[in-house]
């Protein structure tokens, strides 16, 4: 790593010396300084400042990485299988990617909020959203791993999402997508969309000391797209905005009739007065079907369980829980200043920034100084609402995040470009291109109360030539900008998983700490669970077979199994004995239709395997994990069906044994 | 004025090179100096009878405790008898027949419970990884729990 950065600082000063002069900025890689290498240069051994969590898109897990370095630290599986980490294969972990459809094995991350308190990071747990199957996951910081994952009903596209109030009381899920909703009998004409097609938004509570998920309640809104959103924070606590388009109602080529009319609105919730209404009980209950999936870390296996009630209340009903106020064209990103005073609206399609004062639209809402109605939704006039316009600031906008100096970033898709602006006097201050088409970014601390300021990252939608070519496909480029002086300041380019939305930048000391190591053996509930060798085992159950396994440097107990017939199911049951960090043991077994486990120190996990053939399949430790790994392998005889081969198994010497017998 | 932003822009350069590569060569030093001192040869202060850990003096009964001996084995079951027999016979790691009289009761806990440390500097345990070649796994066994197995590997050695 450091020998890349270091060696064209180390070949231009050489061809200095030497008397040439090869230096003239010919290219995009040429705007980056010559101090670059060092403000990235973390050193062999040497922790990052921050973790930087990054959406996978349509890979559908999370990504985390080190910043400044950039080096990617770890993917986390949320909604993609995985046949790595063996998740979604794996008895344990296959329950979590269960919905009301049935085992979803793929879908689409798209925002990634970090649990907050007071408005700040705490470092406990990060949420993504499902844009496709509409779920949100919650990742636990602990373990690294998706501990919860809930089914949305009533929705299509979850992309306002997993968006989240200061304290964590709730994460909000939108749908992209208007449908009917489930209740109803949805075998309809597209062409009645005004009509029967609603939207959506869900609030997810979170519990304090736990964060279990719950839908609280959801709010039935008129039919169009919500697109992004953000919670209120200091002065605008209690309330939360999303952005829509498509208040056309267009249900056909959106690209063009979804685009017509000059401004959409963007939504205000005030979600303490709807919290206050439920608790009220005048939420209506509603039939629906929905799956809400757990991982326990001390049966180190999950559960999903399908609910089918969800409250839901009619925003038209309860006049004063929403208002809209216009945003010019088909606005995509609706972000909170710091403070809470300012909603910052982005029309993608908008050649200025809308910026609107919370203050000013809780005067308007007095003073009831509306424009009209849309489906009974109050609408505010604009100019009462709005604080300001940046003018001329770049085309395309799409999101803005916030430093700790009063100035907020937004990324121009259209012209790639990040452009810097003051938000009291709304002057542009600075502007640096990206390579290129800037979609999302993300500031460090960028959305919380108290923003760090220091570091922007932009994730780019396309790469172009970046990076060494890789045929059709490239990695997608994000780029890291030194923001802690006037100018922003290209510093690195680094390569990204799937296609990055948004992302987090939290410190480090907010999680490095609290990292589990391995799982207390002692605190094992898995069902089944080998206590040691001695608790080994092979029990037949008509034609199913449980293997009881261990895993320890180096080797695998019992690693001679016969007596397994065709026709038979067998479960691997391994647990890794291993009571120390960093030591997964891995387990695969030939012909498997399914992927490998990667067992944790402390961990049991579940391989499930239908032999198809007769003879002797190998088993081994995918995970190298000593001097002797490639020894840590073993063997199963398969015999045809009603053979009178006897179940045998152990480690060292074979010793035939009845059942449920413990080996040694 | 030019050559002077070229000299100093040449200095940067340089420093920023030398700074960089230095960094990564003090770091490599350093470590290796800390190993040097650290390891029993090189350090007179080290006690190759104790080894090194917390435990300094471990009280001993005349008698075995069999209690102990009985938790101990507990977590022999668990925690050591994969790699480890109660014959003289090598599995993974040594067999444990005799290990009382081969090593202190410090040694042997503190080796236990101090495994990656000693396995770094301890001559004999370092002798003993060239015959095993696995590095002896720290299985986090707590305090009362090393004391409890030290018992039962006396118990293992004929300790009434």
């Amino acid at each position: 790593m450091k020998n890349y950065k270091l060696l064209p600082v180390a070949v231009f000063a050489f061809s200095l010396l030497l008397g040439f002069n090869a230096c003239k900025p010919k290219n995009a890689g040429s705007a980056v300084s010559s101090d670059a290498a060092a403000k990235t240069y973390v050193a062999p051994g040497k922790y990052d400042e921050f973790y930087n969590f990054v959406s996978g898109g349509f890979s559908g897990q999370l990504s985390t990485y080190g910043l400044p370095s950039g080096r990617l630290l770890r993917v986390i599986p949320v909604f993609s299988v995985d046949p790595e980490k063996g998740w979604g294969y794996s008895e344990e972990t296959k329950p979590m990617l269960n919905t009301s459809h049935g085992f979803v094995p793929w879908d689409d991350l798209h925002h990634v909020q970090l649990s907050k308190t007071n408005g700040e990071y705490d470092g406990r747990w990060v949420f993504g959203n499902a844009n496709n199957t509409p779920r949100v996951a919650r990742i636990d910081l602990k373990t690294f791993r998706t501990a919860e994952i809930i089914e949305l009903p009533n929705s299509g596209g979850n992309h306002s999402s997993p968006f989240i109030t200061e304290n964590t009381e709730y994460v909000v899920a939108g749908t992209r997508f208007s449908i009917p909703p489930d209740d109803v009998n949805g075998d309809v004409p597209i062409s009645t969309y005004k009509k029967n097609f609603k939207g959506t938004i869900s609030f997810i509570s979170v519990q304090k000391d736990n964060g279990a998920m719950d839908i609280a309640f959801q709010l039935r809104c008129p039919g169009f797209n919500f697109d992004l959103s953000r919670a209120g924070k200091g002065v605008s606590s209690g309330w939360f905005f999303f952005s829509t388009y498509n208040t056309e109602q267009a249900y056909t080529l959106l690209e063009v009739n979804a685009s017509q009319k000059d401004k959409d609105f963007v939504m205000a919730i005030n979600w303490k007065k709807a919290e206050e209404y439920i608790k009220a009980g005048k939420g209506r209950k509603q039939s629906v079907k929905y799956a809400h999936n757990v991982y326990d870390e001390k049966t180190h296996s999950s559960t999903s369980t399908i609910k089918t009630e969800v409250t839901i209340m009619d925003v038209k009903d309860f006049p004063d829980i929403a208002y809209f106020f216009p945003c010019p064209k088909s606005p995509h990103g609706c972000d909170v200043s710091p403070t809470g005073e300012y909603i910052v609206g982005s029309g993608k399609l908008a050649a200025l920034i809308p910026v609107f004062s919370f203050d000013k639209m809780i005067k308007a809402i007095a003073a009831k100084d509306y424009i009209g109605n849309f489906d009974g939704i109050p609408i505010l006039k604009y100019e009462s609402v709005l604080y300001g316009e940046v003018k001329k600031p770049g085309l395309g906008p799409l999101h803005t995040e916030f430093d700790d100096k009063g100035n907020a970033y937004t990324s121009m898709f259209v012209s790639s470009e990040v452009v810097k602006w003051n938000i009291k006097d709304l002057k542009v201050l600075d502007r640096a291109p990206t390579y290129y088409s800037v979609g999302h970014l993300c500031v460090a601390g960028g959305d919380t109360k108290k923003p760090y300021g220091k570091y922007l990252v932009a994730y780019n939608k396309i790469t172009k030539d970046r990076f060494l070519p890789t045929g059709p496909e490239l990695s997608q480029s994000a780029q890291l900008y030194d923001i802690s002086g006037d100018k922003m300041q290209l510093i690195l380019d680094f390569p990204t998983i799937g296609e990055p939305h948004y992302a987090q930048i939290v410190a480090a000391d907010l999680i490095k700490n609290n990292s589990t190591k391995f799982f207390k053996m002692e605190d094992n509930k898995n069902p089944y669970f080998s206590n040691g060798e001695g608790g080994t085992k092979v029990v037949r159950t008509g034609n199913r077979v449980d293997v009881y396994m261990t895993a320890i440097r180096s080797h695998l107990t019992p690693d001679n199994i016969e007596g397994v017939k065709m026709g038979d199911e067998v479960y691997f049951h391994v647990t890794n004995l291993e009571q120390d960090w960093d030591v997964p043991h891995g387990f695969a077994i030939k012909g498997a239709l399914t992927g490998e486990l990667l067992i944790m120190p402390g961990e049991t996990q579940t391989l499930k395997w239908v032999p198809d053939r007769v003879g002797i399949s190998p088993f081994y430790c995918t995970d190298f994990c000593s001097a002797l790994h490639q020894e840590m392998s073993g063997y199963v005889r398969v015999s045809p069906a009603g053979s009178n081969v006897p179940l045998k198994f152990g480690t060292g010497k074979i010793e035939p044994t009845a059942d449920s017998v413990k080996t040694k | 004025m030019k050559r002077l932003a070229m000299i100093l822009f040449l200095g940067t350069c340089i420093t920023a090179c030398g700074g960089g590569s230095s960094e990564g060569t003090t770091t490599a030093s350093e470590t290796s100096s800390t190993e040097n001192t650290k390891t029993a040869g090189g350090n007179p202060s080290y006690d190759p009878n104790r080894g090194e850990g917390k435990f300094t003096k471990v009280e001993l009964g005349e008698t075995l405790d069999a209690a102990m001996a009985a938790n101990g084995q507990k977590v022999f079951e668990v925690k050591c008898v994969s790699c480890h027999k109660l014959t003289s016979e090598k599995l993974v790691g040594p067999g444990w027949l005799g290990v009382t009289e081969r090593h202190t009761a410090e040694w042997i806990m503190n080796f236990a419970t101090n495994t990656d440390a000693m396995l770094d500097k301890d001559p004999k345990a370092q002798a003993q990884l060239e015959i095993c070649l696995v590095r002896m796994p720290n299985q986090n066994i707590a305090d009362e729990d090393a004391r409890n197995v030290y018992e039962f590997m006396r118990k293992n050695d004929g300790v009434k």
